[in-house]
């Protein structure tokens, strides 16, 4: 049997074991392979680069743990620019209640390190039921759409929420999702609102979402572990996304050796 | 490296490898991974319902100031007609609530939709047609594979002549389209299997990654 005969035939538990080395040994062996950084990404560390301390950007974490892995890193990235700029960062979960747990801990970590004052420069809504009835009546009446923060205090009792009547007073509204959750921010709070939007989404819809992008309904987009990275090499502070990023170069070789291999066999054997 | 001595860590850590066994082949781990893993999200969702929407939405309102907030009560019946669907004899009367509910979500999604998914995505097609060294011709590459992958699923014309060669370079825009759609699938796969690294690696074996 020659060797693409063989190659044809191999256990797929090994090429599961090179996918695996492969994301495995860059965490021990780093060849520091560089970053360049795509404009949807730049395009939203220049709008928040760009923002005042009195503004306010919106992060909405409508994803769930299946996605965290993507979509953390993004929201480190974000609400740590936010800080550092020290823009006024009101987090919430408009369409999954499951991004609760994932986005309070590391939004209070994030103050943490950056001495912010809860109420002041960051607020934390969590998840109410509604979904787009809540977009749409953000954009009319936000205190009343809201009423209360994830900690049941009541939003004219924060100084931050307390002077946040619509969508006029956000300067930014980032969704961060693995589903359609950031189109419906596009039909409820950009085309009826004039919103401005951004969207961070896991790779497997970024693809997608490049229309959107190229009308202008979002000013930019983070996609996927590299939109992270992207963004975290931007303000300078490499963290999650980066740490991967050497992991995914990897494995995506190892896959593009396997696609060519692959089909160098398929039309070896074809042609005998 | 410093292995965790967190309980939930180590719960995490197992259910990882767990779930992991399924590569060899399926097994006892990988069926407790997969029932815990279903069950968990269910029971979440029901209690996290029942509390948000039920509880918060209906019965704390109602019962504060029920002067104000009576209409609840519409909302609360038309939720207790879908349940009839599952009493044969009177499953009529959830078509009445999921009308309302069809019509509602119909109503209030449609201008928006022709608005943000079709109008302003077909202005945003109206290019101008740009060699500059900043243009580079992008908008007529746009201009091109909207109108060529249109030709292509028009089916009142044989796809013959100019107009089948039209349709065929519609082809290639949809197959460079599916490419970048599987490239950045097997990068969101390989993102989530490099997450689960990043935790066993820095949460559970606690080695500093960055």
């Amino acid at each position: 049997m020659n060797f693409w005969k063989k190659l044809e035939q191999l256990d797929r538990r090994i090429i599961y074991v090179i996918i695996t080395l492969a994301v495995i040994l860059p965490f021990f062996f780093r060849l520091g392979l560089p970053i360049s950084i795509s404009p949807e990404v730049k395009s939203i560390y220049d709008y928040i680069e760009n923002l005042s301390p009195t503004d306010v950007v919106f992060i909405s974490g409508d994803y769930d743990p299946q996605v965290d892995a993507e979509l953390t890193p993004m929201l480190e990235a974000l609400v740590r620019h936010c800080f550092k700029k020290n823009v006024k960062v009101i987090a919430a979960n408009v369409y999954n209640p499951q991004g609760v747990g994932l986005v309070e801990p590391r939004l209070k970590k994030l103050a943490r390190e950056y001495k912010k004052v809860y109420g002041v420069d960051y607020v934390f809504l969590g998840w109410k039921y509604g979904g787009t009835l809540l977009i749409m009546r953000m954009g009319e009446d936000f205190q009343g759409a809201w009423e209360v923060d994830y900690y049941n205090t009541r939003l004219e009792d924060l100084p931050l929420t307390s002077r946040i009547q619509d969508y006029d007073d956000i300067a930014l509204v980032v969704s961060l999702t693995g589903s359609g959750a950031y189109i419906s921010w596009i039909y409820y709070a950009y085309v009826q609102y004039g919103q401005k939007l951004a969207a961070g989404i896991t790779a497997v819809m970024a693809a997608d979402s490049y229309p959107y992008l190229q009308a202008g309904q979002i000013i930019g987009l983070l996609g996927g572990l590299r939109g992270a990275a992207e963004y975290e090499q931007l303000i300078g502070h490499p963290s999650l996304g980066s740490a991967g990023m050497e992991a995914q170069s990897w494995a995506h070789i190892a896959i593009i050796v396997f696609i060519i291999l692959g089909n160098i066999g398929y039309f070896k054997i074809k042609k005998k | 490296m410093h292995i965790s001595t967190n309980p939930w860590v180590w719960i995490a850590f197992f259910f990882t490898l767990s779930v992991y066994t399924f590569l060899w082949k399926d097994n006892f781990l990988y069926k407790i991974a997969e029932h815990v893993t279903v069950g968990v999200g269910m029971g979440f969702w029901i209690v996290l319902w029942w509390d948000q929407t039920v509880v918060g939405q209906f019965w704390i309102p109602l019962s504060t100031n029920f002067g104000t907030n009576f209409h609840l009560i519409v909302p609360a019946i038309m939720g207790l007609m879908m349940v009839t669907r599952i009493i044969p004899k009177y499953a009529w009367m959830s078509r009445y609530a999921l009308g309302f509910t069809i019509g509602a979500g119909a109503g209030f999604a449609l201008p928006r939709v022709i608005q943000g998914g079709i109008l302003q995505q077909l202005y945003a097609t109206l290019l101008p047609i740009d060699f500059s060294s900043t243009g580079l011709g992008y908008n007529l590459i746009i201009i091109i594979g909207v109108l060529s992958s249109l030709i292509y699923f028009f089916f009142s014309k044989e796809h013959k002549g100019v107009f089948g060669g039209i349709a065929n370079i519609g082809i290639w825009f949809l197959m460079v389209g599916f490419g970048a759609t599987f490239g950045y699938t097997v990068m969101a796969r390989l993102s989530l299997f490099i997450g689960r690294v990043l935790f066993v690696l820095g949460d559970f074996f606690g080695m500093q990654l960055f």
